[in-house]
Parts: C-alpha cells; structure tokens; sequence
C-alpha cells in the first residue's frame, strides 16, 4: 500500500485556466492530476452539440488541454482523471489517442460510460425542483445520471494513463484514486466521507488557494489580499492512508492557502453541511478540523459520513426557448433619469409580447436586485433589457427595441449591443442506482 | 454600536438550481457568538427580501466556526433560465455582507 499520495487539480471549470495545470505537473511530483470541467448545464449543451455533429459533444477545450499536458503526464507518468468527456466520453478517448499517436506517444485511455440515461426516462419521472412530470418544464434534451466512485474505480486497475467520463459527481473523481491507493472499501462511510471533503475542497481549483477570495478594499488591511493573483497556483493535496490531507500549492506560484480560503471552498454550494449527498456517501462536513500548519499548508481531517443513498441524482435538460438581451449606456448629469426613462418606454413597446421582461440598470442594482437604498446615483449607468421567446427571430426583438433608442429614445444614449441565445434549462429526478449501469471501454494510441 | 458584516466576516456564495447558499465567516473566531446570535435566518431572510422569494434555513458550524445559509427560491428560477445578470447569484455574497447588526 502506497504510504501517500498526491492529487492536484488543475481545473475547476470548463473554461478555467489552461496553465495551471502544467505547472502543478511539471513541478508538484503529482500521483494523479485531476480537471474537473463539467457543469449541469455545460452536459446539456454538449448534448445538443453531439446530436447536431456526433463526433463531437466532448468539452470545447478538450484539444488544447490535452495537447498541452500529455508529453508530461507520459514522461511523469502522472495519471489524469477528467470529466472532460462530457456527452460522449467514446469520442474524447479517440481524440486523445489521435492526439497521442500524432505526438508519437503508446497511451492508454479508459472512457466511463453510462451515465446517459436519456433512453430510461419516460417523462414522466417526478422534476426535484417544481414537483410536476419532467416534460411539464419542456420538451427534453439530454438525461445523465450522476455516476459515482464505483464507476471510475474499474479503470484505474487498468493501465490507463488517462481516465475520461461524462457526468460523475466532482468529488468522486479525488476519492476514487484514494480508493485505489489504499484500498478504501465503499461501505467505510467515514473513509467515503472524508474523501469527499478532500474532493470537495480540491474541485474547484484555484477556489481553494486564492482565487475568488481577493478584497483589496479591505479597511483591515491584510484580511483579504492574495499576492500575485495573476500567477494563481491550483491546489495539490498529500493525502495518508488514514485520509488526512494536507493541502498546498506550488513554491512560486501567486495565491494564498489559508484557514480563511479553505473555510469558504468548504461551504461552496453546501446545503445541509451535515448531509452533502454524492453518489459514494452522505458526507458529514461538521466535524472537519482544519489547522494551518505551515505557509500556505492547511491540514484537513474529521469527515464522516453515511451510507451512500440508493438513488442517483439525474440531471435533466430541457429546450426552454431563446433569450434576447439588449443594452445602452448613458452618462452625465441626470444619467440615472436618461436610463429608467429609456427602461420604461422599452416596457411600454415590448410588454404585450414579453410578460416578462427584464429591465435592469447596471451599475446600480443589476446584480443585486436592490442596493439596500444606501448608495448614491453613479455617474454612468447602463441599461439591460432581456426577455424570452419561444423563437430566435421572437427573441431578437429586445435588443432591436434596445438598439432603436438610438434615434427614439432618450438624449444621450451610447454603446448600444445585442444578443440572442438559445436557453436549456436543467430540472433533476432521481433514479434507482441499479437501472444504471456504467461501463469501461480502452483505447490505445 | 452597529456594524456591517462586511467588516466583520467574509462570505461565499453557491448555487443549486434556485437555491442560494451563502457562507459567513467570521474573521476572528471570537466573533463567531455574535453572528450566531445576531444573523439568524429571520434577520438573513428580512435583509434579503428584495432578493430571496422563499424560506431561510441556517446551519450551525462551531468547528469551523462559520454559519452557512440556505435560501430558496432566491434565483429567479436559477442559472439556466433566469433572465438577471448574475444567473448564479455568485455577487449576492457581498448582499449578505451589507447587513448591519448592533455589537
């Protein structure tokens, strides 16, 4: 059994950073490096990519990733665990071993599949959030279930040097390698849980070591500044059999790994922090101990957990229609007037057609919804409209009205845009994990 | 004395579909009393009642020590559908963070 073992995570999003990940494999002595790239709704539109084009419905950014990490991960032999297989994990894996023959590198690549789960649902399943028959939101595009731990752990007894899946939950693609390492069985809850919260903290990326922590305005000085954010460092962790991990990032690279920084990735996106429910466990985050035990060294031990539940979270996309979006700038005196007089007549043209309408000011309570009635009219504002339709054409509208301010508008206005785009909305269901059935495919370069 | 949480604690916010999470974080441990005693999910849920539609549940944290707070409906039908700027409602951190409180 291995006595650690290091994990990094390069990515925290599909459009995150490309950089960070090298430099955590060329100098972090990585075991595993993990990219965490899928979202709900980025699943949603990958499924809609593929069924327009079937080659593709893998993430966007799957090329220049792997073109840029391979040579390393071979010459390192670090593995790579990643979700960037989105809808179709088949087609990633053939992409990178052509990638890898063109580099003159012999790879192994595993896919994880099943996770798909469109063909098993009638509609007629139960929508977690409004109650009503899937179909009621929409007509459906896409249905994947979150798969857990036990479908990636299959690969890794393999010789794959890259694993690829479609939906799996984010903190299963840490505590799988764990698992593996050293020999964690499912039904050790505690074990489960405590891989969990390392997962949780690591999915995120640069969230753990400084990046969206940053408050320069800070009247204390020192609480919130992250030196040399523009070279953030990703997180690694060093993890022990008994499942405490120590947390750092790389000599050199910016950011900041402190209680502080770890405190808020713990509570990101938690619910009931005493259920947090993956597919592998109901992870218990109150009794987690965090001590800093070092510069930019968080320690992290004490979670727990509960059996795993017998059902699996399904994602859902929907067709929910198009959204058109206009905007115009004023500014100068009186510019807060210029804009809500130039909001309310784009109501008055529109209203019949769009029930409803979004109008917002930005600058002052876009964000928000309010500014606690505390702050003074800024000096320029912009106005933002946008409104939903069940055509593009319909959809265009808003910014056409937005645009023709210009000459039947208010004085003053500038910068007009617009936009249109297609909206997949995601609802969830649950379903019986023992309908699902994930599978492993190889492929070699 | 009344004093901003923004001076008092840090906080993050997350979403799930059309629920807010929002964590506060106190930066001197010993201030963590005064924010459970203060920052209950009455006063969360009254603060935010431009922006949160339905109901306020805070989960306790000693360990860390931190609170977290869940809000539903808090959205507008959440990332996917909602037609406002911040569809995930990750700025409304800073909302949480405009409440004052007497110390």
């Amino acid at each position: 059994m291995n006595e650690r073992i290091r994990i990094g995570c390069g990515a925290g999003f599909s459009g995150d950073r490309l950089e960070p990940a090298l430099v955590l494999l060329q100098q972090a002595n990585l075991d595993y490096l993990v990219l965490e790239c899928l979202a709900e709704r980025t699943i949603a539109l990958a499924q809609k990519r593929k069924r327009q084009n079937p080659p593709l419905g893998y993430d966007p950014l799957l090329e220049r990733r792997i073109e840029l990490l391979l040579p390393d991960l071979i010459a390192r032999n670090v593995r790579l665990i990643t979700n960037m297989g989105a809808a179709n994990p088949l087609a990633a894996a053939e992409k990178i071993c052509g990638i890898a023959r063109r580099l003159n590198l012999s790879i192994t690549v595993a896919a994880i599949t099943g996770d798909d789960v469109f063909h098993l649902l009638s509609g007629d399943e139960k929508a977690l959030e409004t109650g009503q028959p899937l179909t009621a939101s929409g007509p459906l595009v896409s249905a994947n279930a979150y798969l857990g731990a036990d479908a990636i752990l299959p690969a890794l007894a393999t010789k794959a040097n890259i694993i690829i899946t479609g939906r799996v939950a984010d903190p299963s693609l840490f505590l799988t390698p764990l698992m593996h390492e050293f020999g964690w069985l499912p039904d050790n809850a505690d074990q489960m849980g405590q891989g969990t919260v390392i997962g949780h903290l690591l999915e995120c990326a640069g969230q753990l070591t400084g990046g969206y922590f940053a408050d320069p305005g800070m009247d204390v000085p020192g609480r919130k500044n992250v030196p040399d954010l523009a070279h953030l460092g990703h997180p690694f962790a060093d993890i022990l059999p008994d499942g405490t991990a120590t947390f750092g990032k790389v000599a050199g690279t910016g950011g900041l790994l402190t209680l502080a920084t770890a405190k808020e990735q713990l509570l990101y996106e938690v619910m009931d922090p005493s259920r947090y429910l993956t597919p592998d466990v109901v992870a218990d985050f109150t009794q987690v101990r965090l001590e800093e035990v070092g510069p930019n060294q968080v320690r992290v031990s004490g979670g727990r957990g509960q059996a795993a539940p017998g059902t699996l979270k399904v994602s859902v996309g929907y067709d929910a229609g198009f959204v058109g979006e206009g905007e115009i700038s004023y500014a100068g005196s009186k510019a807060v007037g210029r804009a809500q007089l130039a909001g309310a007549i784009i109501q008055e043209r529109l209203r019949d057609r769009f029930p409803d309408l979004r109008v917002d000011y930005i600058g002052s309570t876009s964000v928000h919804r309010t500014s606690f009635g505390e702050y003074p009219d800024p000096y320029e504002i912009r106005l933002r409209v946008a409104g939903k339709a069940s055509t593009a054409s319909m959809a265009a509208l808003v910014g056409e009205e937005v645009e023709a301010l210009y000459t039947n508008g208010p004085a003053g206005g500038g910068g007009a845009r617009k936009y249109v785009h297609e909206l997949v909305g995601i609802v969830s269901t649950l379903m019986d994990r023992r309908t699902i059935t994930p599978q492993l495919t190889l492929f070699q370069s | 004395m009344t004093v901003k949480l923004y001076d008092l604690a840090h906080s993050r916010a997350g979403d799930k579909g059309n629920t807010l999470t929002l964590s506060l974080i106190p930066y001197n441990a010993d201030d963590y009393e005064l924010l459970r005693v203060r920052v209950t999910a009455e006063a969360v849920r009254h603060h935010l009642r431009d922006i949160v539609a339905g109901e306020v549940t805070r989960y306790e944290l000693p360990n860390l020590p931190a609170l977290q707070f869940v809000c539903q409906q808090a959205l507008t039908g959440g990332v996917t559908t909602s037609l406002t700027m911040d569809t995930h409602g990750k700025s409304l951190s800073y909302a949480l963070l405009e409440m004052k409180i007497e110390r």
